[in-house]
């Protein structure tokens, strides 16, 4: 049997052609009002997929889950599942759960009860239901909290009751609204994990909605970056962090670099770029952009190297002053002024506890980078 | 917090006191007088408690009290949370900002208006008067409070909880049922016993709108004081006052005990 890594690693239907898209938003607007809250979106989702939306609030990630739950009907495009158009389909006839931000636990019902509560709507006889709700609190690991009440569990089992519940139906997709938003840094952290080991176990497609990118980056195998009810960005999340497509994403997720320029010189293997004040820097990928066009060069801080002379075989360095140390026990964060103004913020991993080359404020310093370290971005 | 009892405090507290309580006293103490002269003390006796029960037109008053207060109480609630729900829930009709005036008018509304227009409106479609039109009178005029009370549950109630259910395969009208009713049912219930309380001392829309057969105990009470204050009255309002006091103070017993035995459950579960 192949372990759960395997299959997970081996897991790519996006770059196969033929794959069936499970999930579809076919050019779907929403409006409410004079506001457009998803504005000519389309996106495909695949079976077994963790699916991440990340947005800051306002974006339109919760209105394109609601749409899916049934809550909203798109003002125009569709949404199909499995080939199935769910247009005029209401939320309980849907073959989607959804886990709440709040939860939603029903407060006069019993944990057994309120996992009970969707299994019972779909006339599955009793003795059935019984197992079934054993088996869901088996799987959360609350079988000794079966006949408490909702208000009667910490924030943390409350979720917990939560995800059984929307599960408990097996539903072919399962959709989670901020599902980490209330429990606390190191409880969400240990939840992660679970909720992807859950994931795979069921076998389910899961599309969650998060503002929390270190949370979209853990847990999903491909994230939608969305702003003002477009999706910008469409990627695992190693290429939404090491390729971005447009500033929007490469600013949104994880620290970078920005540097203005034009493109001076192109050719097929490298791009020379012009800063706004003659600095010079020469990358190997050059995506789309053109001789003479305006472009920004986007680095993230860790690919920056620091030190005190100029390293010999460097093809980018750029010479500054230590402007702020911030030591952070596994990092230290640089932030160098360069001559021309600019200011850089470098990472470096105290790999050793000694280090040979130590840098304080307001010493001379180079910044150097490789030519593949970061990336042009022409919008 | 300064506590200390001053001179001042404790003469504001008793005057204030005694300004509320010393007629109800007076009342109470009168009803178990010997003397069948209201002001004068003649000794202990609680033979007026006995008389009234052999009162026939005092026991049938508190009959058809209490069976308007029941079934206008009941009526007025389902009426009432369903204004309440559509004030709540559909907030962009044409004419909602009317319609909330219109439900919430009978709140400020002259009793001695709601009464009289009552009466005109029974006398010009020929409804015969008696205990039918006071029971529609007193539904009519409690139902507004029964829908403040409804509504002020609904506007702090969590609609998720209603899309969870749907949303696990509940249809609406079962969504209602199960998940929306029993949660907001204490306030139904608290309105239920507030449209009760108003239509049990109920005295001006009740004389308007009642006729031959149909006397309340609010309409007894108040003609058989025009004759002179018996014992037997004052006998009659102690039951009353006992009967009211008794279910205060047994709802906020519950109230408190539910309260307390909640924030164990919260402390127990922060535990873990």
């Amino acid at each position: 049997m192949k372990s759960l890594g395997t299959i997970r690693r081996d897991f790519a239907p996006w770059n196969d052609p033929n794959a069936k898209p499970y999930i579809q938003f076919d050019k779907v607007t929403k409006k409410f009002g004079d506001f457009t809250a998803v504005n000519h979106l389309s996106l495909t989702i695949f079976e077994r997929e963790f699916f991440a939306l990340l947005g800051a609030s306002g974006c339109g990630k919760s209105t394109l889950l609601r749409m899916l739950a049934g809550f909203e009907e798109p003002t125009a495009g569709r949404i199909l599942l499995d080939g199935q158009d769910l247009r005029g389909i209401p939320p309980y006839k849907r073959p989607v759960n959804m886990m709440f931000q709040s939860y939603a636990l029903f407060p006069h019902m019993t944990v057994e009860k309120n996992i009970a509560f969707g299994l019972k709507q779909e006339g599955m006889p009793a003795p059935d239901i019984e197992k079934r709700v054993a088996e869901m609190l088996k799987l959360v690991k609350l079988e000794q909290f079966a006949k408490r009440k909702p208000h009667q569990l910490s924030g943390g089992q409350r979720q917990r009751v939560a995800l059984a519940r929307s599960v408990a139906k097996r539903p072919k997709v399962l959709l989670l609204d901020e599902p980490l938003g209330a429990l606390d840094k190191k409880l969400r952290e240990e939840t992660q994990f679970e909720l992807m080991d859950l994931q795979q176990e069921l076998g389910l497609t899961f599309v969650v909605v998060t503002h929390d990118q270190e949370e979209a980056m853990t847990m999903a195998d491909r994230i939608a970056i969305m702003d003002k009810g477009e999706v910008m960005q469409v990627a695992t999340p190693a290429e939404i962090y090491e390729a971005p497509t447009s500033r929007f994403v490469a600013h949104f997720v994880g620290n970078v670099n920005m540097f203005e320029g034009k493109v001076a010189e192109r050719t097929a293997s490298t791009t020379r770029i012009t800063g706004a004040t003659g600095a010079e820097i020469v990358v190997d990928n050059g995506g789309n952009a053109t001789a003479g066009s305006d472009i920004v060069f986007a680095i993230r801080p860790e690919k920056i190297k620091v030190s005190s002379k100029k390293p010999a075989d460097a093809v980018n360095a750029l010479e500054g002053e230590v402007y702020d140390v911030a030591y952070l026990g596994d990092m230290t964060v640089y932030h160098i002024r360069l001559d021309d103004g600019q200011i850089v913020r470098a990472s470096a991993l105290n790999a050793s506890r000694i280090t040979e080359d130590p840098l304080t404020w307001n010493d001379r310093a180079w910044v150097s980078f490789r030519p593949d370290a970061g990336v042009v971005l022409t919008r | 917090m300064n506590s200390t009892w001053s001179r001042f405090n404790i003469t504001s507290i008793v005057l204030g006191f005694a300004f509320l309580y010393l007629p109800i006293v007076l009342l109470i103490v009168f009803s178990f007088n010997e003397s069948k002269l209201v002001t004068v003390w003649g000794g202990f006796s609680t033979k007026w408690y006995v008389s009234l029960f052999h009162n026939q037109g005092l026991m049938d008053a508190t009959w058809v009290t209490a069976r308007v207060g029941v079934i206008s109480a009941t009526v007025a609630t389902v009426l009432g949370t369903l204004a309440a729900i559509t004030l709540t829930r559909y907030t962009r009709f044409r004419g909602r900002v009317l319609f909330s005036g219109m439900v919430f008018a009978p709140l400020v509304m002259p009793e001695v208006i709601t009464g009289l227009s009552l009466l005109l409106l029974f006398v010009a479609v020929g409804l015969d008067r008696g205990f039918f039109t006071v029971a529609l009178a007193h539904i009519t005029f409690t139902m507004c409070f029964v829908a403040v009370v409804v509504q002020s549950r609904l506007v702090s109630f969590d609609r998720s909880l209603e899309e969870a259910a749907m949303d696990l395969g509940a249809p609406p009208v079962k969504t209602f049922f199960q998940i929306t009713l029993p949660v907001i049912l204490p306030a139904i219930i608290s309105g239920w016993m507030l449209a009760f309380t108003l239509s049990l001392d109920d005295l001006v829309i009740a004389s308007f709108t009642s006729g031959p057969g149909a006397t309340t105990l609010p309409m007894k009470i108040y003609s058989q004081v025009r004759l002179g204050v018996t014992p037997e009255i004052n006998a009659a309002c102690t039951i009353l006052i006992a009967v009211v006091a008794i279910g205060v103070i047994i709802a906020s017993i519950a109230n408190k005990r539910r309260e307390i035995q909640r924030q164990l459950d919260e402390q127990a579960a922060q535990r873990g």
